[in-house]
Parts: structure tokens; C-alpha cells; sequence
């Protein structure tokens, strides 16, 4: 997000999801598209098979689209700046970029090259692991696009370096000029449903909604009057991320918690759970009774997708329908109505007929959402921005111009993960998800189907490193790390490298998350989920 | 420039692009032609000759999935030759294992005494699953197709259960290849395809195993395709009927991607999905979790009620108890340590409104920036 924002001026996915099967070449990184995004994965794999689209994949894990791929590379954990920054430095070199486009639609191109003289082949196989010969491979061919599609997801934003890796590969596809172009563009792929929702909604503690900057004046101005209140906050909140430290030190004394579980998707858990404990008052508002809403002061029950209206806006920026098809359970409410009569009992009256309602006022003070209305939606959603009831919506950003007017390179040196293996933590643990479950799990292990296919969390290794320890398939162990530990069954798959493990983070009983760590990128606040340093050894 | 090329179909000329098959052409104005094996957006198979046409000048009758058009082609959709093609490959595949539904029923011979014959051969007993909602028995009633012409194909493998999620029953199955195609052409999962020769024909899971020890991932594009009751969603065999669900068409909760789906209610109840055809951006597929994953929204373990805490205890409590204390308690704490020692975290499972509504809460009620959700985590 802050990455491709500081890049185009824009931090949403650039083109759709359709448009990914115009490209010719796609390079998907850090993004286990079947398990996570396993529709959108089937439109790559028709590019691919039916289309004749070269695919890239540059993953530690070698995942099943990797099957898929013409190229497969496999860097180190935490390597992404590296291995970008090399492709660059063979397609500068090679004479392979697009100049007209860096020429007319970007600034600092010199001194991104500077940076990128020592990225040579050999070095950046000393950095990543990927031999020389495949990175100058990989750049050839994603230079060779006409239309080149760059898809990306956590494995890039999960880590302490994530605002940087996301800067970088907005780089390569800006050398390429592989920005407004059907079939081309930097996609971050979103991993709830309504992530992409919930930042233009100004569930984000810098803006208001639409990215409107919450320190400036005329957006202040603008909100004071749509909303009849004076003396808007104009100090930038707190990141949920600082939220809980702020707990821990005693700054921060109440949280009104909306259907999040951060006792089981925050990282380093054990200490998030010693903040939480530590607040004066905290109200949870969920559809279950989480391992968060069990540490409320009040639990306010809500309603589930099935039985509201409204909308999301899913990852390709399209705003879509959502119906009430079933009767809540017992008292529970809708989200939005609880939330207005908490207001209202606070002195500020808030009341909406409907969910329409509260879009047509949203979309009043939202430019990009300006001209979409329930029924202009009814059949189809549209992609924002569009502004104006006459506006088709837009598929593809970028076309022409960026936001910002030229796009920015940034010049981006590589720096290691926090933290690193040693002698007695001599593994590193990276952690995501599988198909079968999404998130914390609070939904799918409703769903008997689902947990029978994916029963519990396991620690998947390599044969390499299963030898190594002395450990066999399917044996139970402890994994451990500088914050905690976690008790869960071997797993041998050919997905792993030597000298990695992965452990998905669904499973709250053995909460991966326990042993991740809390580092945070400056930038984004998201923590490095995705490298620490841990150990195994047999349960005893 | 050229002129613009014609097709005529049924008396009418209808102008056609390069490489458009008649059944396209004939389905863009509204001309029905029946299909069976056909599935949008992959290769044709011609495997079930229901969608035959007569071509002039063609010697015979012509496959109109498979065919593309042709300047000055003359084609009939309805004639008599036709519909005595269809009607004969409509009894072939009535014929081919166990359709017992009324379709299939025979003159002269006693309904239930039918019914009884074809339970013996098959794990089921009863009527076929999908009885009403069923490509085959539907085109059987429009051509008026009995099936005692043929002698019943003895069902040659067993009902596939094992599964969590999809019922492979073979008995039923017309080998339309449909399920094929959604597997290896739609999602490219390619788990399943047709195995053995002849008439021990089957379609087989990589060494026919059962699907769950495959490289299936129960996406249930299959179950989607198939015209008939070879392939069904476990948990609606025998207890949703398609005519009694109303359907309701909304936005899946799971992942990003936002796939468009139809929710089908009975008795205040999801009882199956399916994914919308025909819109974007999924086009009718789903995975795993959009498709099955909707036991949650009646679990019994959701919240019904508010929860407060007395005594150290989470005890269930009246709504406006509830928010009363909330709003005290939020006005106390933003009195006594101002605003910014409030937090709201929202949500990216919620909806835009929603969040709309909690990001207003946050600044205009609380007048604090302090929201954030857990996207970044
Ligand atoms: S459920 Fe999906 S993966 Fe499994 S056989 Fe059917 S189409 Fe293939
Ligand atoms: S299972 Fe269904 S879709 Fe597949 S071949 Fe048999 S009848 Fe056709
Ligand atoms: S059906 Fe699957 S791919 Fe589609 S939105 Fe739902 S979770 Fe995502
Ligand atoms: S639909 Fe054309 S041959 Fe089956």
C-alpha cells in the first residue's frame, strides 16, 4: 500500500483481474495465489496453458503455481529487494527498458541506476541464492513483455523491508513500462474480502476515505461540514500495531474491536495478549466468541455477510452487492447499527434508514466513489475511481498519468531480515495460509468438510532438513523461537527449502503466531511475518 | 470492404465473426439449440450429439457446438431429421445407467416396479438426487424421450462418498466430459479426466482414486457442470429440492478476489452455493471456501446475545444494558485521558458502510484517528 502509493500516487492493484489474462508474461512473487486467491490463480493458469503466457514465480516455497511456471526462482528468505534489484540492474544493462516511458512518465531514473550498478548477476546470486543465470533468464523474459503482469501478496509485504520490496517491484514495472496497459501493471493481491474496502473507507489511521490526508485543511473543512461537527483531530492516529504497545504502556486505555481476532493474527501473541489485558475497557463485536471477544469487557453479537446489505470492494477495486439472503441469530445486529447507537448514546445522533443510505452519504464525501450508486451496482459492480454518475469506472489505473503526474523510482539497497538464524536458532519459520482455511479460522472451522481436509497445523519441512534432525513424518515437535513456542506434527513436502520450515497461522490452538516476530516495517506497520529464527527438536 | 458474411439459420440470415461456432451464433439471437457436453468457454467434445443440426449439402447431421459457421450455411435447428437424431441420443443416454426419474419411466411397465429394478443395480434406493433440476430429464420431457427402448446399462462402479464435500455417483453419469473440462480447461486443476476404453469408460482422479486422494481441491467446478446427478454436493443429496430454495445473489466473504455468488436458502437456511454464471469476475467459479464453506453462518456457536462482564464472568445481557455501559464508559475514559486514548479497530470483513460508519464514529464521535483494521497483519 504505502509503496505503490509513494511510487504512482495510487496504492490499490493497477489493472483486474481479467486483465491479468491479457498479459503475455506474468511474475507472481510472494503470493501463494491456488491456496489464497484460488479463482484469480485459474485465470493465470488459463493465461498460461490456453493463451501461451509465460509465468514466472519467485518464491521460497516451491508452491503448486510454481507447477505452473516457465521460470521458477527461488530466493532466501527475505532476499526480494536483492533478486528485484538484479533483474533491473541485467535489463538496464542489457539495453532491454523502456526508455520513452521512463523518459516521459517518471523522475529519479539516475540515481535507482547508480544504486543498481552493483546488483550484478553474481552478486545478487550471493545475496538470493538464485544462480546467476536465472536471474539474467528471468529479466530477459520480463523484459520481453508487451504487457507484463507483476502479482504480489503478503510474502512481499510481510516483512521488515515490505514497504521497500513493494517500491521495488513498482520499479521494474515502471522500467518496462508495464503501467497503463491492459494486461499489465503491479498488482498487490488482497487477502480478506474487504481489505481493499476497509482502507478507502478510512479504516486507516492517516485518512479519511478515499485517502483523504487527515491533516489537511481542506479535507478537514470538508468532513466538519458533512459530518456538523468542529475541532476534527488533526494528529494521524495509531497503527493497530502501535495500538497494542500504547495498551501495554497504559497511553491507550479502551478498544472497540469490529470483527477482528488479533489474539490469533497479531504477531509475537503472547505479549499481544499481556496488552490487551492490560486495557481499562474493551468491547468486541463479532459474529463468535473469539479468543479476542473472550477477553471483552462487553461482546456485542453482529451479523454475518448472509444476513446484511451492503458492500465490498474486492481487490481489482470493484465495488460489488452484497445481500441479505437469511435472519441473524437471536439479538444480532447489524455492524453499522451498533455502532450508531453507541454514537447516538454519546451525544452525536446517528441514524440511516438503510445501507443505502449510508452509501449515498459515503460516496457524497468520497471523490472516487462519487458517481457509483446501489443501482448503477445492481447487476455489475464498477472499479473506482468514478466520480461521476456518468463515469464507466476504471479498470485499468495509470493510463497516461499517474495521480501524482510522474512515477517515482526510489533507489533501494538491500537489507537482511531482522532476524537471523544462528547456532541456537539455526531454522528459519515463515508462516501464510492454506485453502482450506481462511484467517484465524472463525468462519471456515465451522465447516466440518474443511477442517477434515485440513485438521490442524503441522510444521512443513524438507526432506533435507528432516534428516538433518533426526526428526520423521508425521512425529510431533517443538518449534520455538525468542518469544514461544508451539507443539504440531512434521510435515515432509518438496514445497520446502532446506533450512526453512513454514507452519500456516489458521490454527489458534497452536498459534503460529506465537513465534513470529513483532518487528515492524516503519513505513507500513506490518510485521515481519514472514522470516524469524526458530528451532526444532522432538516433543518430548 | 468485405460483405458481411451470413449464416442462415431457420429461414433467417444472421451475420457471424470468423471462428463462431453455429450453436453461438444460433444462442447470441435467442434460437435454442440443445446441449448437453457443451461447456462455455472450452473445446468442444461433440461427445453427445444432442445439439445436431441438419447443414445443407452436409451428409450428415453436423455437431452445432463444434461447427463453425459459414457464409451461405443452411442450417435447420428443429427438423424433423434433427429432432429424430436428438430423440435417439437422448434414449442412448437414458438408457446408459441409472435415470430413474419419470423421464425414464416405461409405458406398460409399473412405475414402481421400475423404480425397484434400477435401486437393485445402484447404492441407491431412491429416486435420483437432483429429480427437477436435471439437463437430461429436462430435455427427455421436452422431446418426449422414454428410455425402455434401450436395455438398462448395468451400473459398473460404486457410489464415490468418502469425500467431505461431493457425491461421485457413477450410475448416473451420461460421460459428457463436462466435469472434465470445468476441472482442466476453467480452473486448471487438472485431477480429473476420462480413464478406462470402451464401455468401462469412467472418469478417473489420477490412478482412480478417490477425489480426497487426488490432486483435487473441491472447488466443486464439477459438481457446477454436470447436467445430471452423477455429481452433487454432499450435504444437499435428499435434503435441498432446487424448486423449494430461493436464491440469493451476493458477494463471497472469504478472500479479495470478490467472486459473485448465489446463496440458495431453504427454510432460513443456506443449503448450497453456486457461483454466478455469466458474470464477472468469476464467471461461475469458486474454490473451496466460497462454495462450502457456509456452515459458519448457522453454526450454533454464534452470538446471539450481548455478553457483559460481572464478577469476572461474560454473562449475557440486554441490548441496552449493553450499549448504554459502552457509551459511558467510552465518554468516562475520553473525559478523564482524552480522546486519543480510545482505539478503534475495523474491519476488512465488514462492509464498506460499515467501515464507513466506524471511521465517522472514530472521528466525529470520539474525535480520535486512532482506527486501523487488520489488514496489514
Ligand atoms: S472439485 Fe474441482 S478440482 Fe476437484 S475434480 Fe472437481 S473441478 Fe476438479
Ligand atoms: S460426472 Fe457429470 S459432468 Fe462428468 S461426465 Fe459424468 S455426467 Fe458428465
Ligand atoms: S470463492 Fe474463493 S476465490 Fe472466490 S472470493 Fe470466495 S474465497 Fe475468494
Ligand atoms: S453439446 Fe454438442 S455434441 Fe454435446
Amino acid at each position: 500500500m504505502a509503496g505503490l502509493a509513494a511510487a504512482f500516487g495510487s496504492g490499490a492493484m493497477t489493472n483486474t483481474i481479467a486483465d491479468i489474462g491479457e498479459a503475455d508474461v506474468i511474475l507472481i512473487t510472494g503470493s501463494n495465489t491456488t491456496e489464497n486467491h484460488p479463482v484469480l490463480s485459474t485465470v493465470v493458469k488459463r493465461a498460461v496453458k490456453n493463451k501461451g503466457a509465460k509465468l514466472i514465480v519467485v518464491d521460497p516455497r516451491k508452491i503448486k503455481i510454481a507447477g505452473f511456471a516457465h521460470q521458477y526462482l527461488r530466493p532466501n528468505l527475505g532476499s526480494d529487494v536483492a533478486w528485484i534489484n538484479g533483474l533491473m540492474h541485467v535489463i538496464i544493462k542489457e539495453d532491454l527498458y523502456d526508455k520513452a516511458f521512463v523518459e516521459e512518465r517518471t523522475v529519479d531514473f539516475s540515481s535507482m541506476k547508480e544504486i543498481l550498478e552493483k546488483y550484478t548477476p553474481k552478486y545478487t546470486e550471493e545475496v538470493t541464492g538464485i544462480p546467476a543465470q536465472q536471474i539474467i533468464d528471468a529479466a530477459r523474459m520480463y523484459a520481453g513483455a508487451e504487457r507484463g503482469s507483476i502479482l504480489y501478496c503478503m510474502g512481499i509485504t510481510q516483512h521488515t523491508t515490505g514497504t521497500d520490496n513493494v517500491k521495488s517491484l513498482a520499479n521494474l514495472a515502471m522500467l518496462c513500462g508495464n503501467l497503463g496497459i491492459r494486461g499489465g501493471g503491479v498488482n498487490p493481491l488482497r487477502g480478506q474480502n474487504n481489505v481493499q474496502g476497509a482502507c478507502d473507507m478510512g479504516g486507516l489511521p492517516n485518512v479519511f476515505t478515499g485517502y483523504q490526508p487527515v491533516n489537511n485543511e481542506d479535507a478537514i473543512k470538508k468532513m466538519e461540514t458533512a459530518w456538523g461537527v468542529t475541532d476534527l483531530n488533526k494528529k494521524v492516529g495509531l497503527k493497530v500495531t502501535e495500538m497494542l504497545p500504547k495498551a501495554h504502556d497504559g497511553e491507550l486505555k479502551a478498544l472497540y474491536i469490529i470483527g477482528e481476532n488479533p489474539m490469533v493474527s497479531d504477531p509475537d501473541l503472547n505479549h499481544a495478549e499481556d496488552c490487551l489485558s492490560r486495557l481499562e475497557f474493551m468491547v468486541v463485536q463479532d459474529i463468535f466468541l473469539t479468543e479476542t471477544a473472550k477477553m471483552a469487557d462487553v461482546v456485542l453479537p453482529s451479523r454475518c455477510f448472509a444476513e446484511k446489505e451492503g458492500t465490498f470492494s474486492n481487490t481489482e477495486r470493484r465495488v460489488q452487492r452484497v445481500r441479505k439472503a437469511v435472519n441473524p441469530p437471536g439479538g444480532a445486529k447489524d455492524d453499522w447499527k451498533i455502532t450508531c447507537e453507541i454514537g447516538t448514546r454519546m451525544g452525536y445522533a446517528m441514524a440511516y434508514t438503510d445501507s443505502e443510505a449510508i452509501f449515498n452519504e459515503l460516496a457524497k464525501v468520497t471523490p472516487s466513489y462519487g458517481g457509483i450508486t446501489y443501482d448503477r451496482i445492481e447487476e455489475e459492480g464498477l472499479h473506482w475511481p468514478c466520480p461521476t454518475t456518468d463515469h464507466p469506472g476504471t479498470p485499468v489505473l495509470h493510463i497516461g498519468k499517474f495521480p501524482i503526474g510522474r512515477g517515482n523510482f526510489h533507489s533501494i539497497d538491500y537489507i537482511p531480515p531482522a532476524e537471523q538464524v544462528d547456532d541456537e536458532y539455526p531454522l528459519y519459520l515463515t508462516t501464510g495460509r492454506v485453502i482450506y482455511h481462511y484467517h484465524t479460522g472463525t468462519m471456515t472451522m465451522k465447516t466440518d468438510g474443511l477442517n477434515e481436509q485440513a485438521p490442524g497445523c503441522f510444521v512443513e519441512i524438507s526432506a533435507g532438513d528432516v534428516a538433518k534432525y533426526n526428526l520423521y513424518d508425521g512425529e510431533a515437535v517443538i518449534v520455538s523461537s525468542r518469544r514461544g513456542l508451539l507443539k504440531a506434527e512434521i510435515k515432509v513436502s518438496s514445497k520446502a527449502v532446506d533450512g526453512s520450515i513454514f507452519i500456516p497461522f489458521h490454527f489458534a490452538r497452536a498459534a503460529a503466531n506465537k513465534l513470529t516476530n513483532a518487528a515492524l516495517d516503519p513505513v507500513s506497520g506490518i510485521p515481519e511475518y514472514k522470516v524469524c529464527a526458530v528451532k526444532i527438536e522432538k516433543a518430548a | 470492404m468485405d460483405k458481411q458474411q451470413l449464416v442462415v439459420i431457420n429461414g433467417n440470415e444472421y451475420p457471424f465473426s470468423p471462428g463462431e461456432t453455429i450453436l453461438e451464433v444460433a444462442r447470441r439471437n435467442s434460437i435454442e439449440i440443445p446441449t448437453l457436453c457443451h461447456l462455455k468457454g472450452t473445446t468442444p467434445t461433440g461427445a453427445c450429439r444432442v445439439c445436431v443440426v441438419e447443414v445443407e449439402g452436409a451428409r450428415t447431421l453436423l455437431a452445432s457446438c463444434a461447427t463453425p459457421a459459414a457464409n451461405n450455411m443452411i442450417v435447420k435447428t428443429e427438423s424433423p431429421r434433427v429432432v429424430t437424431s436428438r430423440k435417439l441420443a437422448i434414449e442412448l443416454l437414458l438408457s446408459s445407467g441409472n435415470h430413474n426419474c419419470a423421464a425414464r419411466a416405461s409405458e406398460g411397465k409399473d412405475w414402481t416396479e421400475f423404480q425397484l429394478n434400477v435401486g437393485k443395480d445402484d447404492d441407491s434406493e431412491e429416486l435420483c438426487p437432483v429429480w427437477g433440476n436435471c439437463e437430461l430429464q429436462n430435455l427427455a420431457y421436452k422431446y418426449q424421450v422414454k428410455g425402455e427402448k434401450f436395455p438398462i446399462t448395468e451400473t459398473k462402479y460404486p457410489m464415490e462418498t468418502v469425500n467431505p464435500f461431493i457425491v461421485r455417483d457413477f450410475s448416473r453419469c451420461i460421460l459428457c466430459g463436462r466435469c472434465v473440462q470445468a476441472c482442466n480447461e476453467v480452473q486448471v486443476n487438472n485431477a480429473i479426466s476420462f480413464g478406462n476404453r470402451g464401455a468401462a469408460t469412467k472418469i478417473v482422479a489420477s490412478g482412480d482414486r478417490p477425489l480426497k486422494d487426488s490432486d483435487c481441491v473441491f472447488c466443486g467446478e464439477c459438481v457446477q457442470a454436470c447436467p445430471v446427478g452423477a455429481l452433487v454436493e454432499k450435504d444437499t443429496r435428499y435434503r435441498v429440492r432446487h424448486w423449494e430454495t430461493e436464491k440469493v445473489r451476493t458477494t463471497c466473504s472469504y478472500c479479495g478476489v470478490g467472486c459473485q455468488l448465489e446463496l440458495h436458502v431453504q427454510d432460513d437456511k443456506i443449503v448450497k452455493v453456486t457461483g454466478v454464471e455469466d458474470a464477472k469476475p468469476n464467471y461461475g467459479s469458486l474454490c473451496v471456501k466460497g462454495r462450502f464453506g457456509f456452515n459458519f453462518v448457522s453454526s450454533p456457536e454464534r452470538l446471539t446475545k450481548p455478553l457483559i462482564r460481572k464478577n469476572g464472568e461474560l454473562q449475557e445481557s440486554e441490548w441496552e444494558e449493553a450499549l448504554d455501559l459502552v457509551a459511558k464508559n467510552l465518554k468516562d475514559i475520553k473525559m478523564e485521558h482524552g480522546a486519543d486514548s480510545i482505539g478503534v479497530l475495523t474491519s476488512a470483513r465488514i462492509t464498506n458502510e460499515e467501515n464507513y460508519i466506524a471511521n465517522k464514529f472514530a472521528r466525529a464521535v470520539i474525535k480520535t484517528n486512532n482506527i486501523d483494521h487488520c489488514a496489514r497483519l
